[in-house]
């Protein structure tokens, strides 16, 4: 059965608008491609630093930039916004202000990578499928009860919505009417299992009806498209007009993570269809087409992004080996003593390196 | 000075908690309108507004994790979990979330959150209602677990809880939420987590045993001649390893009772405890009285299961003679 829900699209392919699409300056526009290419570049150079062995397992967002840097745009930045993410939020979070060598500490394996959680109101990745979704609706039933205006994001793929505790948090957020904006980036994968097979729903964000609210579909390459709905979803929770459920279709251009292959689960041609849709390139044509774009822009741009890139890289390849009392040291406010003898038992044992 | 039973005196906790601290909220399946099942939340949402204390949608995963984001976000809940034998949607959200946050934010992220919820047997009640699973929690590093056996324990304990900069599962035995009533005072005061309270002095044996188990340690005392040492843990984790330590070097032989089921219960790791750190002071192995390794069986069935002060007589009575 279908259930409608509304889809919105401005952006072509070929950078054409459509209208209704919201006003966007150049210097809008500028930012929100900004964000895309540095969160392209930082992504491409954790993926050389995991191949190098320099970083861990690491979840690409290549093709996902688009959703995710007008998300961003779309909160002012003296919001009391929080972000929730799940593993994939690379370019939100780095748009959001959330330092790339922290990012890259995260995913090189070192809990400091997520030690600024509240300076930036930016949680850290969420590895259990879903069940971040909680916290976001945790934080917006607060903001609502404590009085504060403001609202909580949670991030969450296609997959993830299968899960009992995104019916669990979307129910929560509902029966509260809680400042909450859920996000679906439906990149069309959990990891091998195509959307089509992850259920009989007919949309994603239809899920949203049997919650009571609002439940929207966007194209996610298109941030024109991403910033409208985003923008809209925000002010109406800051408004006290609950929450809103968003579906932002778009597509996983790499693997899963770098331990995955996705050559294993689908079609090159397939891949190649979704290049066209490239949310950089289409907002890049279309920038050019308006003329706030040409191609010294974009050498300076990515010469500067890159630049900032190697920064915090160098950054991150500076941070210091953690010591082993650092494992004992953050497990409780105070440590109960059993603790502190198997602590000092380690540090004698490690040479208290 | 008023006589309660352990109901009335974490009810109390709550007035007093919440009082003195408007970050103080609590909810759960029922706990707002009804008071919760047992009525520990009784009165809240009446003195406090529906915005400290209410009823939350049927969900045990979307209680704690909204829990931990409220945590996040500044307040202290105190979250019903309604039996602990439902705990288990929420197993997702105390193990990986409110336990780690802390630890994995290097300290940027705390979650100050009590997750109470009624355990043990010995009620007559349905499947699901009667399991004592509380070593699967204390094998979880990041989370404290407490479990009180007096209604003035009760009180102090919740209240020390709540306070409690971590998350903290605090289980209630459901067996003892009405059997005795005693003074406890109306005012405020908390009884520090990780302390073991001796409840009686002996110098034969030393009997350890927290929550539903306590009563059955007294009554297995009263019809022994042997001098017996009672320890109430209090405080699974972390025990206080000392207090245990100290009267096992006192008494040379030690018994540890608990509803749990044997392997891998909590009383294996006080019994390995007790031979790494005093083993020249045993005069006899350290026992323990346990339920069987088996489901817990259906109330028809459920004295064979349930530790009683027969089983601990008995073994008690052979420690003396070892």
């Amino acid at each position: 059965m279908n259930i409608d829900v509304p889809y919105t699209s401005f952006l072509d392919i070929d950078g054409n608008l459509k209208e209704g699409a919201p006003q966007l300056s150049h210097d809008d526009l500028k930012t929100i491609y900004w964000h895309m290419n540095l969160g392209r570049i930082c992504n491409a150079k954790i993926l050389s630093m995991q191949k190098q062995g320099r970083i861990g397992t690491y979840a690409s967002t290549l093709g996902q930039e688009g959703c995710q840097a007008a998300l961003a745009h779309a909160i002012k930045d003296n919001d009391n916004i929080w972000l929730v993410p799940s593993f994939r939020e690379s370019v939100a979070t780095i748009a959001r202000g959330y330092p790339m060598e922290q990012l890259m500490r995260y995913w090189g394996g070192f809990e400091i990578g997520s030690n600024q959680t509240r300076e930036f109101k930016v949680m850290p990745v969420n590895i259990p499928i879903a069940s971040q979704l909680n916290h976001a609706a945790g934080i917006a039933i607060s903001m609502k009860f404590k009085g504060e205006k403001g609202a909580a994001i949670g991030f969450v793929g296609d997959g993830g919505t299968s899960e009992g505790e995104f019916a669990e948090a979307m129910n929560f957020v509902g029966e509260f009417k809680a400042p909450a904006v859920f996000v679906c980036q439906n990149n069309q994968y959990a990891i091998s299992v195509p959307r089509k097979k992850q259920t009989a729903a007919s949309t994603i964000a239809q899920k949203a009806t049997a919650f009571g609210f609002e439940g929207v579909q966007v194209d996610g390459n298109d941030v024109f498209a991403c910033y409208k709905i985003i923008k809209d979803a925000i002010e109406k929770a800051m408004n006290g007009g609950g929450p809103t459920f968003v579906e932002a279709i778009t597509y996983r251009l790499d693997n899963h993570t770098t331990a995955d292959d996705w050559h294993k689960y689908r079609t090159e041609e397939e891949v190649n269809e979704w290049k066209k849709k490239d949310p950089i390139e289409r907002l890049k044509k279309h920038m050019m087409q308006i003329g706030c774009w040409d191609d010294q822009h974009e050498q300076h741009m990515l010469e500067d992004a890159k630049k900032k890139v190697e920064e915090a890289a160098k950054a991150y390849e500076g941070t210091p080996k953690p010591k082993v009392e650092e494992i004992f040291d953050h497990l409780y406010a105070k440590l109960p003593y059993h603790i502190q003898e198997q602590k000092d038992h380690f540090v004698k044992f490690w040479g208290g390196q | 000075m008023t006589e309660r039973n352990m109901v009335q005196a974490l009810n109390n906790a709550f007035f007093i908690a919440m009082e003195r601290d408007p970050t103080v909220i609590t909810y759960g399946e029922d706990v707002g309108v009804d008071g919760g099942v047992f009525r520990v939340t009784d009165g809240l949402q009446a003195k406090f507004g529906d915005q400290r204390s209410f009823d939350s949608p049927l969900a045990e995963a979307g209680i704690v994790g909204s829990a931990i984001g409220m945590a996040v976000n500044g307040l202290k809940p105190v979250v019903e979990m309604q039996f602990s034998g439902f705990i288990y949607p929420a197993f997702q959200q105390i193990v990986s979330h409110a336990a780690r946050l802390r630890n994995r934010t290097r300290g940027d992220i705390t979650i100050p959150l009590v997750i109470r919820s009624p355990y043990g047997g010995g009620i007559n009640a349905l499947e699901h209602h009667s399991e004592s699973l509380e070593a699967l929690y204390v094998h979880i590093p990041g989370l404290k677990v407490v479990i009180p056996s007096s209604p003035y324990d009760a009180k102090g304990l919740l209240i020390a809880a709540i306070e409690d900069p971590d998350p903290v599962l605090f289980l209630e035995p459901k067996r003892l939420y009405r059997a005795v009533k005693q003074e406890v005072p109306d005012d405020y005061y908390t009884i520090p987590l990780g302390q073991a309270k001796v409840m009686k002095e002996g110098k034969d044996i030393t009997i350890i045993a927290w929550g539903g188990m306590v009563p059955v340690a007294e009554d297995a005392i009263s019809q022994v001649k042997a001098e017996c040492e009672l320890i109430d843990l209090r405080t699974i984790d972390p025990w206080d390893k000392k207090t245990i330590i100290d009267s096992v070097k006192k008494t040379g032989k030690c018994i540890i009772i608990h509803e749990a089921t044997k392997t891998g219960g909590f009383g294996a790791e006080i019994a390995a405890t007790l031979q790494e750190e005093c083993i020249f002071n045993l005069d006899a192995p350290v026992a323990r009285v346990t339920a069987p390794d088996v489901i817990v069986p259906y109330f028809k069935a459920e004295h064979y299961y349930r530790p009683n002060a027969d089983m601990l007589v008995k073994k008690i009575n052979e420690l003396l003679n070892f």
